[in-house]
């Protein structure tokens, strides 16, 4: 409902109807000769805009209701959704890492800047040996983490990426969601791409299973 | 056979008679979609994907052969329906973690599902226990198996090694109702499905074969993988880089695949080597023997002064025939300016041996190939070690016999169980050493027009025939009259009583007959078995094309010279076409832009070869060397061809091409001289980047380009000498590697793990006193060597091998140029 409610309003793009909302800003014609042109210098030159500004500010500081957020001392909370520097998860069952060294975010990373490393490892099973983010190249689309067949690599919350190396924030241990925060249940889902949508299990279709 | 004109989906197209209409549809760039088919083997009829309705009748486009004026239609809505029932039974119960298989992203079920838009699953059954097996170095995972039997098919049919084979999977029955519920096709595809996994012929846990990796490369999905590669990469990640095989003179089509070597270090790295399987077969040391590369971290500035200094007071350069086109120009240029000697035994011996075939043939070069061989129904082999010589030259007597339903015959004097092994229709013939001259007189007898041969030739054969009576026991059906008491009824009284009667009957007898019958002491010679006419008859029923491939034991042999003009002759009086086999990599490009000499002076340059200053690509020379797969440049193969090769991974050092411009040539890069080599021998002028390097739909070769066959003026000269009657006898040693090796580059890549050191066979070892491991001292009058004993199941016989590569063990010095000798072996 919500949803055919939005799109009704953007896509009356029809501005010549009566009860559109769109209405004609007015503007008044540029001058064509220097004797209008000087005249248009006086009259914005002696309209004090700047005093207006000026007011503003004077007025909101007496009143003492500041919204400035005193950044670092306050933080904002961020969306769900906001695509800040990768995480990689765990499993809820065995909290061993999700990641199964498919590389798919390697190959659809569009700036490049995913590698990894994989090899059998000693129970015949694909094991990341290496992975690597280069953040100074990253572009923080997402692809990444929508295209994660296990929903392994996600983004996160933490926007403080400034360092004097980026790689201080891509190292693979640090990604991971650490045990304790598992032991303690507090791992948090992803809800940006590549997550679950709520319809997922009414859109899969079944695939039989004879025993 | 005729050219025909077909029409599929409505296209006309033109193809032979008798082709079948998948290939027919696949030259014309017409989509059949099919799984289980390998162009150059048998059809095996598993996916019965590529099902397609010929003149309003469904047939298999895989078997079914193009006749004129058929109409194809290659889908309808039955068709449509059945591949996609088959490609969801491909999908019941294979895993869905194309994420950690070594084939996503080029496996051809993922490919298909797709192709056939399952979304959906529509049967299942209960699945078996597939366990992951260990098979070596191939790596089986029969979760993933869908049982194409390419492999099995690539491995019978292409390779000769009969390896593999469908064995029980152990599963339920498929419910009943799918029976009636499913597309007819897909029902079958799938009862013949589950009822199957792959397995080794021997029953052993290992495979103990020839080590290709074909089964692995032909592999649709990810079943089989070469053991080295699971979990290294995804193809996807790879880039190709097309070049040729620089291990033998087969000349192979590969790409090598490259990448970083790790997230660290950002130099590529060969992950494996792909081959056009469809069009060309690789043998072990071409598949697994890749990272040979010459390692070098800079120039090295005072080396390279002191390579300059040694060629100024040099004489002589001694090389191997492991070089390009190119590099071979170069030298015979230096040799031009500085009027230094080239030698290189190998390649003077099958330059000598080349020229001596021209003076009766008129042709510089052979007629055949192994392309050709491979279309053959009878093929020759003479005086060629031929699995370890030129595998290539195996899997073209192979597919010979088993796709054109030919037949092979044999000659060499060490015993081979693999050539054993190709089927029954090979006849082997195990003669003595310094007998191939015998060898060729008698092809010329069973084969050659006597009516056209020179008449001194039959006068000289025709002595070995005689007539002589033999007894021959025989059956024949001879009739008895035997009298026999039944009952009858009197019909005059109505009684039973017994008459005696007489009765008529056919009974076989065993007799013996005296007949006279030809006697060719050719064969008594030779040592061959009195069936030999028997079975060599029967074989060649019904042939009509015949090739002959003849090795190096030819070249070297004393009587070289007799050997090439008994070979031209054999060439020109009968129906054989010849393909001779060069002894390494480059040697026939060598032979021809190179002018050899026999004796080195007094300071040699050695290239690949141990000189008073040594270049090598093996890293242990005096200045390095680029190693084939770090070069650009062109190689000469048996198939006449030129083909090009890249430059795989990078080289920091200086190359040959460097020296050379230091000594006043003047080229950027060693290619430039693609286009200089020598026309009058059959090169073209062409420029190296201009070389084609791929197989086009209809499996036409675009490789490179194709030498020409110069013609060369003959004195009508065709005299050949009689053959000398020597043989060696006593303990014989053999100068060949196992299979899957070649030469010091092949030894040095890590995925080839043939131990160097004195090859026997299991036969050998067991009458002997000798055990695997020991060190023995091998002795004749040209030298000796001692090296440690390894136990071979890939010979039988009493010859004893001995390997050349690794150039530790200096196996050449025990042998002056034949390739067998004498010696005596004691344990040290």
């Amino acid at each position: 409902m919500h949803i055919e409610h939005i799109d009704e309003h953007f896509n009356n793009r029809n501005v010549t109807e009566l009860d559109s909302n769109y209405y004609l800003v007015g503007i008044e014609d540029y001058p064509s000769d220097n004797w209008g042109r000087f005249k248009r210098v006086v009259k914005r030159s002696l309209r004090g805009e700047l005093f207006v500004g000026l007011w503003v500010v004077m007025r909101e500081m007496i009143r003492f209701d500041i919204h400035t957020v005193q950044y670092p001392e306050e933080k904002m909370p961020i969306g769900p959704r906001y695509r800040a520097i990768h995480q990689m998860k765990r499993l809820w069952e065995s909290d061993t890492e999700r990641c199964i060294g498919c590389g798919l975010c390697e190959k659809i990373c569009i700036s490049n800047c995913i590698r990894i490393d994989t090899k059998l490892d000693v129970n015949s099973r694909k094991e990341v040996s290496e992975y690597s983010i280069n953040l100074g190249r990253c572009i923080f689309c997402g692809y990444c983490a929508e295209v994660c067949p296990e929903l392994a690599i996600t983004h996160g919350g933490e926007y403080e990426n400034a360092s004097d190396q980026r790689e201080h924030f891509t190292m693979y241990q640090d990604m991971l969601t650490p045990l304790d925060m598992m032991r303690a249940g507090t791992q948090v889902e992803f809800e940006g791409f590549g997550s679950i949508t709520p319809h997922e299990d009414e859109r899969v279709k079944k695939t039989p299973l004879a025993y | 056979m005729s050219k025909i004109t077909i029409n599929i989906d409505g296209k006309e197209i033109q193809t032979q008679e008798g082709e079948y209409i998948l290939n027919a549809a696949r030259a014309n760039n017409i989509f059949i979609p099919a799984i289980c088919y390998l162009t150059r083997c048998s059809p095996t009829l598993a996916c019965r994907l590529c099902l397609v309705e010929a003149d309003g009748k469904q047939v298999y486009a895989c078997n079914a052969k193009s006749k004129e004026g058929m109409s194809v239609v290659t889908t309808s809505e039955n068709i449509a329906k059945e591949r996609r029932a088959i490609m969801e039974v491909y999908d019941v119960n294979h895993p869905l973690q194309c994420g950690v298989c070594d084939q996503s992203g080029e496996c051809e079920l993922q490919n298909y599902t797709l192709e056939m838009g399952v979304d959906a699953q529509n049967y299942a059954i209960k699945d078996v226990n597939r366990k992951d097996k260990d098979w070596g170095h191939i790596h089986y995972n029969p979760g993933l198996c869908i049982v194409c039997e390419r492999c099995v098919t690539t491995c019978k049919d292409m390779i000769g090694d009969n390896a593999l084979k469908t064995v029980a999977r152990g599963a339920d029955a498929i419910e009943a109702e799918f029976k009636d519920t499913m597309p007819k096709d897909a029902y079958a595809m799938w009862n013949k499905l589950n009822k199957s996994l792959i397995g080794l012929t021997s029953g052993e846990e290992m495979l103990d074969c020839t080590s290709c990796g074909e089964c692995a490369a032909v592999c649709p999905v990810g079943a089989l993988v070469d053991t080295h590669f699971i979990y290294s990469s995804n193809a996807w990640e790879l880039k190709q880089i097309p070049a040729t095989c620089g291990h033998c003179s087969a000349g192979c089509q590969i790409s090598y695949d490259v990448k970083h070597t790790s997230i660290d270090n950002t130099n590529e790295k060969i992950y494996r080597v792909m081959n056009e399987w469809n069009y060309v077969a690789l043998c072990g040391a071409g598949r697994y023997g890749f990272d040979y590369q010459n390692e070098v971290k800079a120039k090295d500035e005072a080396a390279f002064k002191r390579a300059i200094e040694a060629f100024k007071k040099a004489d002589t350069i001694k090389f191997t025939s492991t070089i390009t086109n190119e590099e071979a120009y170069l030298l015979q240029s230096l040799k031009e300016k500085f009027g230094y000697k080239l030698v290189n035994s190998e390649a003077k011996a099958l330059q000598t041996f080349l020229n001596d075939y021209s003076e009766i043939s008129g042709t510089k070069l052979y007629g055949y190939d192994l392309e050709a061989t491979h279309n053959a129904n009878f093929v020759i082999s003479v005086g060629a070690a031929l699995k370890s010589d030129n595998p290539n030259a195996r899997y073209a007597l192979n597919n010979s016999m088993t796709v054109n339903k030919g037949a092979g015959l044999y000659f060499h004097p060490l015993k081979d169980p693999v050539i054993e092994g190709l089927g029954k229709s090979i006849m082997t013939m195990y003669h003595a050493p310094l007998q191939e001259e015998v060898v060729l007189y008698l092809i010329l007898d069973l084969f050659a027009d006597k009516t056209k041969l020179p008449s001194d030739i039959v006068e000289y054969l025709a002595t070995f025939h005689s007539q002589k009576t033999i007894t021959v026991e025989e059956i024949i059906k001879e009739e008895i009259t035997e009298i026999v008491k039944v009952m009858k009824k009197n019909e005059e009284s109505g009684e039973e009583e017994e008459v005696e009667e007489e009765k008529k009957k056919m009974v076989p007898k065993k007799i013996s007959k005296e007949v006279e019958v030809d006697d060719n002491r050719l064969l008594a010679i030779l040592g061959a078995d009195d069936k030999f006419m028997e079975d060599l008859e029967k074989n060649l029923a019904k042939k009509d094309t015949f090739a002959l491939m003849a090795g190096a034991d030819l070249y070297t042999h004393p009587n070289a010279k007799n050997l090439a003009r008994l070979l031209a002759l054999i060439e020109k009086y009968s129906a054989f076409e010849i393909t001779v086999i060069p002894t390494l990599t480059n040697s026939l490009g060598v032979a021809l832009i190179c002018e050899l000499d026999e004796k080195q002076g007094s300071y040699t340059i050695g290239y690949n070869t141990k000189g008073d200053f040594t270049l090598s690509a093996l890293g242990n020379g005096d200045l390095d060397m680029p190693a084939m797969n770090q070069q650009e440049g062109t190689l000469t193969s048996i198939n006449k061809r030129v083909n090009p090769t890249n430059a795989a991974i990078g080289y920091n050092g200086y190359e040959l091409n460097d020296i050379a411009n230091a000594l006043g040539f003047n080229a950027e890069n060693v290619i430039d001289y693609t286009p200089m080599l020598p026309s009058n021998k059959g090169f073209k002028v062409q420029k190296f980047d201009n070389l084609p390097n791929h197989y086009e739909n209809d499996g036409t070769e675009c490789r490179g380009y194709l030498l020409d066959n110069v013609a060369v003026a003959t004195s009508g000269d065709e005299s050949v000498a009689a053959f000398s009657e020597g043989k060696l006898e006593g303990t014989l040693i053999y100068l060949a590697n196992p299979v899957r090796q070649f030469s010091d580059f092949t030894n040095k890549a890590t995925n080839l793990d043939e131990v160097s050191g004195v090859y026997m066979s299991e036969e050998f070892l067991s009458k002997s006193e000798l055990n695997e491991g020991d060190s023995v001292r091998v002795k004749n009058e040209n030298g000796e060597i001692v090296a440690k004993i390894v136990s071979d199941n890939k010979i039988s016989g009493d010859i004893v091998l001995l390997p050349t590569f690794d150039s530790k063990i200096n196996s050449e010095a025990l042998f002056s140029t034949y390739r067998f000798a004498t010696a005596s072996i004691e344990r040290v």
